[in-house]
């Protein structure tokens, strides 16, 4: 088994992919008795130290419906000078360049440690990266100088030729024009009016000559620059792009008592959309939109400006009482796939202590491979250090982001694909290797990822169509050939190939070794996916039904125990985890909208879709750190019986890093210990879990929220709603036991779930 | 005529016109005459009525008087001069005819003669008419005391005719007057000739010099001068020509017979005139003729009463016959025309005016010699020639004289009568004014009357003379029929004491006279002025007469200094009290009874409880105690505080906004027009409407510039520098920002300027040719209603706007339209969206002021549908150069930008029951039939309303109309203006027609007919214009004034200059373009008129030209008839119109005057592009700049210098505004088209 855990380590470093089965059934009867599908959770743009990138172009199989890559599974023919396709069987002859191959000196494509290989390609100019502000004026006058300081901040982080736009708004959206000298000059939008993209063109002047809907063809920069002159190299206009940051007011018009601000976030979108859309299709272009409330008027109008109607609210939405909900979806929806199409991915910053709208925003984002980030205030530590870290670069000193990603998925005849998950939109290629049955965005075989980072993963699912009766032969190999076309944020077009191959496995007689080449953890996260990705259109209830099916299907499948006696249940080392990552996630916020508003719940679906495996798992299963004089610190279970007086416990959901000081140590620290030389060893103790979290802290995007609590404390709930509520109220006295803490919930406990699960898994009735 | 005579003011002002109308009737009488001298046929028609009279010179002569009669009733003589006239009229009649035929005789002389027929005939023309009739029918000097019996009363009512100044000392002057006229026709004539002079302006320089010689006698008047002369004559003279008109009109009983008798003595005192004779001399002069006229008369009268006449008149007259020989010989040079005029005067002049200078060569002659035997038929003739009669009588003696002048001339007239005519012209002058003047002047109202009629009395060509007409026509003499000058000159001769307006029905001085006003209760002519001070009770009546009921408005004009602004009224929280019915608030119509705790309304009739607040008790004669001390029971004109409830949406107004939109396209940049504007507005932006002086404006700002599309600007004071919006979503307007847009001007000094440094910098190199500018309102009016408060447009706007946006337009302009049916539909809105965005404007009180600089077809049609919507104002600069015409419109627009007014403004006319305000004229929008919204309305602006009839008036009470206009003044307080109005009612046409004012009749055609041009032909408009003309005329002709020959022309005192002003409007360019005149200019001079007051229209119609070879300081000098024939090779003009100023330079002018004006000796070194004079240091050119200066002063809008030198190109654009002739475009000259109004005339009659 440990060759397995080492495989997929090896395999998730090399190729930054991890499979759900690393034996792939061989029939597609068989692949769907095991219930989780053969699917695999990649990172395009997994930041691989040691991958060099080629400075040329991919040899293409000659196909016109192939054309895979040139990978090190391809048959070879050195004296031919020919390769056969592992995909297709075409035989292609190598090209001129490749003249002088042989077996002592072949291309890196062709080595197995290159099975991610990296081609730079130069096709047409490049283009700089785009970052186009659009910025909410409708803010308190501290927040608001708080994000004019991060935006100006920020154009110091931007590569000097980077184009540079500012879009506000208030009830008014004004275009500022970045190149005149002496009066600010915008282009002001009335809040209220949906604009077609050409309509907005004409108004801000940009009659386009040429045809824009030229694929692939970004705009030269020079030509750009003259017909743009609200995107402006930064070089250029930082100083007046400071001054006009430093001038910008809160937005003028009164409020009312009783009122909301009027919030034109709608027409602003279409607007910076509409911007892009005419002047940079094609190019790499990040709108970053900065809101500090819900959009009020206009088009994408989530609520009224009346303060006594709230926001909707999950109940509201359930009642089908959301009056603008489905109309701003839609508008938002459509808006991000007109940004999509394009290329450019679109960021939502929004700092509120009430709801922004992300629900209905979300799509933004998640369409277009964007950031969401949320916060309660702009003068936050959390936003302006997330927006920072936006920026931030990678060991070549290149920012941590790619755009326009176009991700194609070529399989070998046995497989299609049925979909995939993640931050991407559809291409709507047809093609042979689509399946028919839809697995998250599926019906083609490209996706657009309009932005990326080094951890941006998609869930890739696909279908075993392998007939039964037609097996496979022994040690026959089905592979999955990833192609990342991509900006880099160096504005170099690049091209990311990927070649996987696995075997194929029957599972009447390799069965065991089918269940110990899963992935429990790439399994949950591929699982959980899919439930979140059915939470975003279906019922939360249904979802949890569908979960809770699956998961007692894999347990009869896998485990071991007699008929209807749940004690004799029994799951192997490979699964034994599993049923408790779907206990989490049930739990999860992901799932469960009790307690999170629908900004809460799309924010979190948000990041879950994207994160890597590792992060994935944290959000499913937080993990907690037990810190104590008794030793180093050491992870303990989430459970409410590791919350123990004398224990500092680190928590970490992803979304919020929680230190919480048991009762004991809190009394002490209050005490001042740790100011006295001779408990050096205490104050030591309580700095551990800091530096802990600070390293966390330092990595992670988006930061967490940093809570620091102690036992009784009213940020507890962050911990104590997390735990296994191993101990409540109800079974306290029952368990006697004096550890722990109790958990004041009706919620079932890992405890009873898993009897419940044995209970169902054993029954014969199901 | 008592209480006018006690109240001289009122009275006077009543009568004088009648005695203006008259006197320049009498002109009128002579030019008619002139052309239809062949009429003279007529006037022996009318002899058949005359024949009563034995004589048959003296049954034309009765004939004429009669005419002249009728003339004189206009004051109220129409009955009295036919009744009287039967009894003299037996001689009058004769007169009369011979008064034809001299006046067709003389009137090319005439001038003198019509002088007199308006002095003269008008009062005296009942009177004397009468008494001459009488005395000329008696025989002679028996009935002259009689006569004079009669006159007295004639004075008195001349006397408040002439001026109710005299009417103190009138009666006793009157008597010595009257005397003297007897005695002294000379003086008579004189003073006639001084009255008539005044009011004449053949006379005009015989009046002037008269005038200015009476002046020696007495300041006062000038005729009353030459009595004056001799102290009390002077003014005699005037009573005494009064007071036969008065007399014969009203008895005034008693002073009628002591002046009668007075008369005498004083005639004889007279001998006195005779001193003032000499100054007749100069007098003569200008009168010349007169005195010829006298002299002849008094030749004349010897016959007839030589004894008395010889006596009085002969010196004087000699004496100036002495002179008139010269001036004779000068006049029939020069004069020639005011000779004419006299006789014009008289009917005979229609005719004669052709004959008259033949005549004149004769008539020297025939006054010599030809007087003495004509004499005999003179005074019957004067007793004829009208009411001259009248003056007749007193002037028997003179008009025997004159008439025997006349007669003779009428004999000879005909024949050599008219060379007498000159003879007779002066003599006619003399006597017509003598006779006139004596029966004008005596019997005013009656003369003028007979004035009217003889001037009225255009002989229309009747059969027999139908040749000699013909003759005549072509050669009818401008200077016979009405003249304005005259008509203008007398009216300020007259106007000497301040105008108050206690009396009601009382008509005001004419706008073209300084006068002040002193509130009694009714509100100054300044803020309304009415077509008629006498109503018809009836709508019958109204109906029959045709004439216009209707007063021009200008509720918030500007007062001059030396008058009291509108008093301000709180009434408390509960707001202005009103009558509980009709609303109409508390004025001096209120009645207040059952001891002062109720009052009843002087509308409605309803009674309403007082508040106990505003309780006071009554006096004895039921007024309140405290009447005096309140300016809403004393006052016609004052201002209430208006409360919360009288505010939009129960809440006070925020202090309005100026918003500046400035067209920055291509056109506007090159122009220099954009850096221009920008660079005036820094200066003018401290010079914001206020209403304390010491005060800031608390007016805000907001600056927008656009071409396709628009920038607003962002100049909030704590910004470094201003920032730029542009809003290109031009189809759906909207204001991009609130706080920053509007702001107060010292707190964003720097910034906007900054803003306006910037402004010409930035668009510099646009290229950007296409404009909008419905959105450009939009954008106004919706930063206005984010602001919440009302406000100004100020649109600089260049270009047909093109650009895809709401309202966008397309050229529509299409020359072979002109003329056909469709015409009308350009002058419609093209497109219907600024008709909905009027209203939108008018609902926030968003008032737009469009500045245009059109290089081509703009379409004002349409883009000047909102600013007259919203009580705004147009300019227009064709062609705009930044060089050239900068200075106009920097003018214009800190005019516009400074002047007050009131914003939101809702106006509603209330009036006594019978009457109603059905129809309103000027630029505003009604969403009711009751209400007149403006958005905005300045000082300028007037609003003509016109009242039909829905009952029956009384005359007791008249009728009332109370207008109020709520608005929001510049500084943001609600107010209440209220203006009062009471005029009188009237069963009788006659009184109808002597209560009316022409300036304001035109000034309702005017915009009467402008309205009507988008929804008819313009020929059926200019038809209906001719018909209600003479239908008015016709009716009066056929009602009011005494029955005589169709072929007379009788016009109505005060409307004696209805032919010529209506001729002007027909010839406007709106009614009768050019082959120049652009479509937009008639939309723009449509709209213009619109919202004209009677000053302004007056001034555009019939433009002002003064020659200015001779300047002083102090006065102006007299203005000449806009006719080219007015104007001398040798002379200078200036010319305007209140919208444009022509400096004419005749080709020989002296070098001297050239030196002085522009520094060069050379005519041909004149530049003619020159828009001001150069400042040269002389006096005459200072005093030359100075009266040009003062003219722009007096206009709202400032008129560019234009310099035409005589036979440049440029002349033909200055001779467009000679409006008596011949226009290019087909108008008629002012004789042809009084000819055709004569026969429109008849033959509504027939």
């Amino acid at each position: 088994m440990s060759t397995y855990q080492e495989f997929i380590q090896q395999n998730e470093d090399r190729d930054g992919v991890r499979f759900s089965w690393n034996l792939w059934p061989s029939s597609r009867l068989e692949a769907t008795r095991l219930v989780v599908p053969v699917s695999c959770l990649f990172t395009p743009l997994k930041e691989m130290p040691n991958l060099p990138p080629v400075q040329y172009e991919p040899v293409l199989c000659s196909r016109a419906n192939c054309k895979a890559v040139l990978n090190p599974l391809c048959q070879v023919d050195f004296r031919a000078k020919i390769w056969a396709c592992n995909f297709c069987f075409q035989r292609n002859p190598f090209p001129p360049s490749y003249a002088g191959i042989s077996e002592v000196n072949q291309p890196a494509e062709l080595m197995p440690q290159f099975s991610t290989i990296e081609y730079i390609v130069q096709r047409g100019p490049s283009a700089p990266l785009i970052f186009l502000y659009v910025v909410d004026t409708c803010l308190e006058e501290e927040d608001l100088q708080a994000l004019k300081e991060s935006l100006q901040m920020s154009l110091s982080l931007l590569p000097p030729n980077a184009l540079v736009g500012l879009i506000t708004f208030g009830r008014m959206v004004q275009v500022h024009e970045l190149t005149c000298e002496g009066i600010a000059k915008s282009y002001v939008f009335r809040g209220t009016k949906d604009l077609s993209s050409k309509q907005i063109q004409e108004m801000l002047g940009l009659a386009k000559p040429a045809a824009p809907g030229q694929q692939g063809r970004p705009v030269a920069p020079q030509d750009a620059a003259a017909s743009c002159r609200f995107l402006q190299p930064v070089h250029r206009v930082d100083m007046n792009l400071t001054d006009l940051l430093g001038e910008l007011q809160r937005d003028p018009w009164p409020v009312p008592q009783g009122k909301r601000p009027l919030r034109s976030t709608g027409v602003a979108l279409s607007v910076a959309v509409g911007l892009l859309e005419g002047a940079f299709p094609n190019t790499g272009a990040r709108v970053m939109l900065f809101i500090g409330g819900p959009p009020t008027q206009g088009p994408g109008m989530v609520v009224g400006d009346e303060l006594k109607t709230p926001i909707r609210s999950w109940h509201d939405i359930q009642k089908d009482n959301a009056r603008h909900l489905k109309k701003a979806t839609k508008y938002y929806e459509a808006l991000a796939n007109r940004s999509a199409v394009n290329g450019h991915s679109i960021d939502i910053y929004a700092c509120a202590l009430d709801q922004t709208g992300l629900l209905e925003m979300k799509c933004l984002s998640n369409l277009t491979g964007g950031h969401i980030v949320m916060g309660d205030s702009f003068n936050t530590s959390l936003f302006k250090q997330t927006f920072q870290r936006v920026f931030s670069k990678d060991y070549n000193g290149d920012f941590r982001m790619a755009f326009g990603g176009v991700l194609e998925v070529k399989t070998t005849r046995e497989l299609k694909v049925s979909g995939a998950i993640g931050p991407c939109v559809s291409l709507h290629s047809k093609g042979s290797s689509v399946s028919e049955n839809e697995m998250g965005i599926g019906g083609t075989t490209q996706w657009k990822l309009c932005g990326l980072d080094p951890s941006t993963t998609l869930g890739v699912y696909f279908e075993v169509v392998n007939q039964h009766n037609a097996p496979v032969p022994q040690g026959g190999r089905g592979a999955v050939q990833f192609v990342t076309q991509y900006q880099h944020s160096n504005t170099q077009r690049r091209i990311r190939v990927t070649t996987i191959a696995r075997n194929w496995a029957d599972v009447q007689s390799q069965i065991q070794h089918i269940e110990s080449s899963f992935d429990q953890e790439a399994a949950a996260v591929l699982m959980a996916r899919l439930g979140v990705f059915r939470a975003e259109s279906e019922e939360g209830p249904d979802v949890l039904r569908w979960l809770d099916r699956q998961l007692i299907r894999l347990c009869q499948k896998f485990g071991q125990f007699n008929k209807d006696d749940p004690t004799s249940f029994r799951l192997s080392e490979s699964l034994s985890l599993y049923p408790q990552f779907m206990f989490h996630l049930r739990r999860s916020p992901f799932l469960q909208v009790f307690n999170n508003s629908p900004d809460e719940s799309s924010y979190y679906r948000h990041h879950f879709v994207r994160q890597d495996l590792t992060q994935s798992l944290i959000m499913i299963q937080p993990i907690l750190y037990s810190y104590s004089f008794h030793g180093p610190p050491e992870p303990v279970l989430l459970d409410s019986s590791s919350i123990l007086p004398d224990r500092i416990l680190l928590m970490d959901t992803f979304f919020q890093l929680v230190i919480y000081h048991g009762e004991t140590i809190a009394q002490w620290r209050k005490a001042g210990y740790q100011e006295m030389a001779e408990y050096e060893n205490f104050k030591q103790l309580l700095q551990a879990p800091l530096d802990d979290a600070q390293e966390i802290l330092q990595t992670r995007f988006p930061m967490p929220r940093y809570i620091d609590t102690e036992h009784g404390g009213s940020q507890a709930r962050f911990l104590l709603s997390k735990v296994n509520p191993s101990q409540t109220h109800n079974n306290l006295y029952a368990w006697g036991q004096e550890t722990g803490a109790p958990i004041l919930t009706d919620d079932v406990s890992l405890q009873v779930f898993m009897d419940h699960l044995k209970k169902l898994a054993v029954s014969s009735s199901t | 005529m008592n209480v006018n005579q006690h109240t001289p003011m009122a009275s006077p002002y009543g009568q004088p016109q009648p005695g203006y109308g008259q006197p320049s009737y009498a002109p009128q009488d002579g030019g008619y005459p002139g052309p239809y001298s062949p009429y003279n046929g007529p006037a022996s028609a009318h002899q058949p009525g005359v024949p009563p009279q034995g004589y048959s010179p003296f049954t034309s002569f009765p004939s004429k008087a009669v005419a002249a009669n009728p003339v004189s009733d206009l004051s109220s003589p129409l009955d009295l001069g036919p009744t009287r006239l039967p009894p003299t009229s037996a001689p009058p009649p004769a007169s009369a005819p011979q008064p034809y035929n001299q006046y067709t005789h003389s009137q090319g002389d005439m001038q003198n003669g019509p002088p007199p027929m308006t002095q003269a005939p008008p009062r005296p023309a009942a009177a004397q008419p009468y008494t001459q009739g009488h005395v000329n029918m008696s025989g002679s000097l028996p009935s002259y005391p009689q006569h004079y019996g009669p006159p007295p009363s004639m004075q008195q009512v001349t006397n408040q005719m002439t001026g109710m100044q005299i009417t103190p000392g009138p009666p006793t002057s009157a008597g010595p007057g009257y005397v003297p006229p007897h005695s002294s026709q000379p003086p008579l004539s004189t003073a006639y000739s001084a009255a008539a002079q005044p009011s004449y302006t053949q006379a005009p320089p015989p009046a002037s010099s008269a005038p200015t010689q009476p002046p020696p006698a007495s300041g006062p008047a000038a005729s009353q001068q030459y009595y004056g002369g001799p102290p009390p004559s002077s003014q005699q003279p005037f009573n005494s020509s009064l007071p036969p008109t008065s007399q014969q009109q009203f008895t005034s009983s008693v002073p009628p017979p002591p002046s009668q008798q007075s008369f005498p003595p004083s005639s004889f005192s007279g001998p006195a005139p005779p001193p003032t004779r000499p100054q007749g001399p100069p007098m003569s002069q200008s009168q010349p003729q007169m005195p010829f006229p006298s002299q002849p008369p008094f030749s004349a009268p010897p016959p007839v009463s030589q004894p008395g006449f010889a006596g009085g008149p002969p010196p004087p007259v000699q004496g100036s016959f002495p002179p008139q020989p010269t001036q004779p010989s000068s006049q029939p040079g020069s004069f020639p025309p005011p000779g004419p005029p006299p006789t014009s005067a008289t009917s005979g002049q229609y005719t004669t005016s052709m004959a008259q200078q033949p005549p004149p060569p004769t008539q020297p002659s025939p006054y010599h010699s030809g007087p003495p035997p004509p004499r005999v038929q003179m005074p019957p003739t004067s007793m004829g020639q009208s009411n001259h009669m009248p003056p007749g009588p007193p002037g028997p003696l003179q008009q025997p004289p004159a008439q025997p002048g006349m007669q003779t001339g009428f004999p000879p007239q005909q024949n050599g009568a008219f060379g007498q005519v000159r003879g007779p012209q002066p003599g006619y002058a003399g006597p017509y004014p003598g006779q006139p003047n004596y029966g004008a002047q005596a019997p005013a109202p009656a003369p003028s009357a007979q004035k009217r009629l003889d001037p009225d009395a255009i002989p229309s060509p009747q059969a027999s003379d139908m040749p000699a007409v013909q003759k005549s026509r072509h050669r009818i003499d401008p200077d016979a029929i009405p003249s304005p000058i005259q008509v203008i000159e007398d009216d300020k001769a007259k106007s000497t004491e301040p105008f108050t307006t206690g009396v009601r029905g009382q008509a005001p001085p004419l706008v073209t006279t300084n006068f002040q006003v002193k509130d009694q209760g009714n509100a100054s002519p300044r803020f309304i002025r009415c077509t008629a001070y006498n109503m018809p009770c009836t709508s019958d009546m109204a109906k029959q007469s045709q004439v216009p009921l209707a007063a021009v408005i200008k509720p918030l004009a500007t007062l001059p200094p030396d008058e009291t602004p509108p008093y301000m009224v709180d009434h408390g929280e509960a707001g202005p009290i009103r009558c509980n019915r009709c609303k109409a608030y508390m004025c001096p119509y209120m009645q207040f009874i059952e001891g002062g705790r109720r009052f009843q309304c002087g509308f409605c009739s309803c009674v309403t409880e007082v508040p106990p607040q505003y309780f006071q008790h009554l006096d004895h004669t039921g007024k309140r105690v405290d009447c005096y001390d309140r300016p809403e029971l004393s006052l016609g004109t004052y201002e209430f505080l208006a409360t919360v409830d009288y505010c939009k949406n129960n809440k006070l107004p925020q202090p309005p906004a100026f918003i500046f939109l400035i067209d920055v396209s291509y056109n506007a940049v090159k122009s220099g027009l954009v850096s221009l504007i920008c660079n005036e507005l820094k200066t003018l932006l401290d010079l914001l409407p206020r209403e304390n002086p010491e005060m800031d404006s608390v007016v805000r700002v907001g600056f927008v510039t656009y071409n396709k599309v628009l920038h607003f600007y962002n100049v909030k004071p704590t910004l470094a520098q201003p920032q730029m919006l542009v809003v290109s979503d031009v189809s759906d307007m909207f204001v991009p920002l609130l706080d920053g847009f509007l702001v107060n001007v010292n707190e964003s000094r720097q910034v906007i300027e900054s803003l306006l440094d910037q402004i010409p910098e930035m668009f510099a190199d646009t290229r950007e040719t296409e404009t909008v500018f419905g959105p450009v309102i939009q954008a106004g009016l919706e930063a206005l209603k984010a602001a919440d408060c009302a406000g100004k447009l100020f649109v600089f706007h260049t270009s047909l706007p093109i650009a895809e946006a709401p309202g966008k337009l397309k050229n529509r302009e299409d020359k072979k339209l002109i003329g056909t049916d469709k015409e009308k539909t350009l002058f419609q809105p093209q497109v219907g969206f600024y008709k909905d965005l009027a209203k939108d404007c008018v609902a926030q009180g968003c008032c737009v002021d469009l500045f245009l600089f059109p290089n081509q077809y703009v379409d004002l049609a349409t883009l000047g549908v909102v600013p007259v919507s919203t009580g705004g104002s147009i300019y227009k600069y064709t062609y705009f150069q930044a060089q050239a015409d900068q200075e106009r419109f920097l003018n214009d627009l800190r005019r516009d930008v400074q002047k007050q007014v009131g914003f939101d403004a809702v106006m509603r006319v209330r009036t006594s029951t019978g009457i109603r305000a059905t129809d309103f004229f000027g630029s505003f929008y009604m969403n009711n039939t009751t209400d007149v919204e403006l958005a905005g309305l300045d000082c300028d602006k007037a609003i003509t309303v016109e009242f039909k009839h829905d009952d029956k008036l009384s005359e007791e009470t008249g009728a009332l109309m109370q207008c109020a206009v709520l608005y929001t003044s510049c500084s943001g307080r609600r107010r209440l203006r209220i203006h009062n109005m009471a005029v009188n009612c009237c069963s009788q046409l006659a009184d109808l027609y002597r209560n009316c004012e022409t300036d304001t009749i035109i000034n309702y055609f005017a915009k009467y007919a402008f309205r009507g041009v988008a929804n008819n032909p313009t020929k059926a408009v200019r038809d209906t214009l001719v018909n209600q003309c003479a239908q008015i005329l016709a009716c009066y002709r056929k009602n009011c004034a005494s029955p005589s020959s169709a072929g007379q022309l009788i016009l109505p005192e005060c409307m004696k200059l209805l032919p010529v002003y209506l001729n002007c409007v027909l010839k406007s360019d709106v009614l009768m373009p050019g082959a120049d005149v652009s479509l937009d200019d008639r939309a723009y001079l449509k709209q213009l008129i619109s919202c004209m007051d009677v000053t302004e229209t007056h001034v555009f119609f019939y433009p002002r030209l003064l020659p200015v070879m001779k300047l002083e300081s102090g006065s102006l000098p007299v203005a000449v008839r806009d006719s080219e024939e007015r104007l001398s090779k040798g002379g200078v003009y200036l010319l305007e119109t209140g919208l444009h100023l022509f400096l004419w330079v005749g080709a020989s002018v002296q070098q001297e005057l050239l030196l002085n004006i522009f520094g060069t000796p050379s005519f041909s070194q004149i530049d003619p592009n020159l828009t001001s004079l150069p400042v040269l240091d002389n006096p005459f050119s200072q005093r030359l700049r100075e009266i040009i200066d003062s003219f722009r002063a007096q206009r709202s809008r400032y008129m560019k210098l234009m310099v035409v030198k005589q036979e440049d190109r440029s002349e033909l654009i200055f001779k467009h505004f000679l409006v008596e002739d011949k226009s290019a475009s087909g108008g008629a000259s002012y004789v042809d088209f009084l000819c055709h109004m004569h026969k429109e005339i008849r033959q509504l009659l027939s």
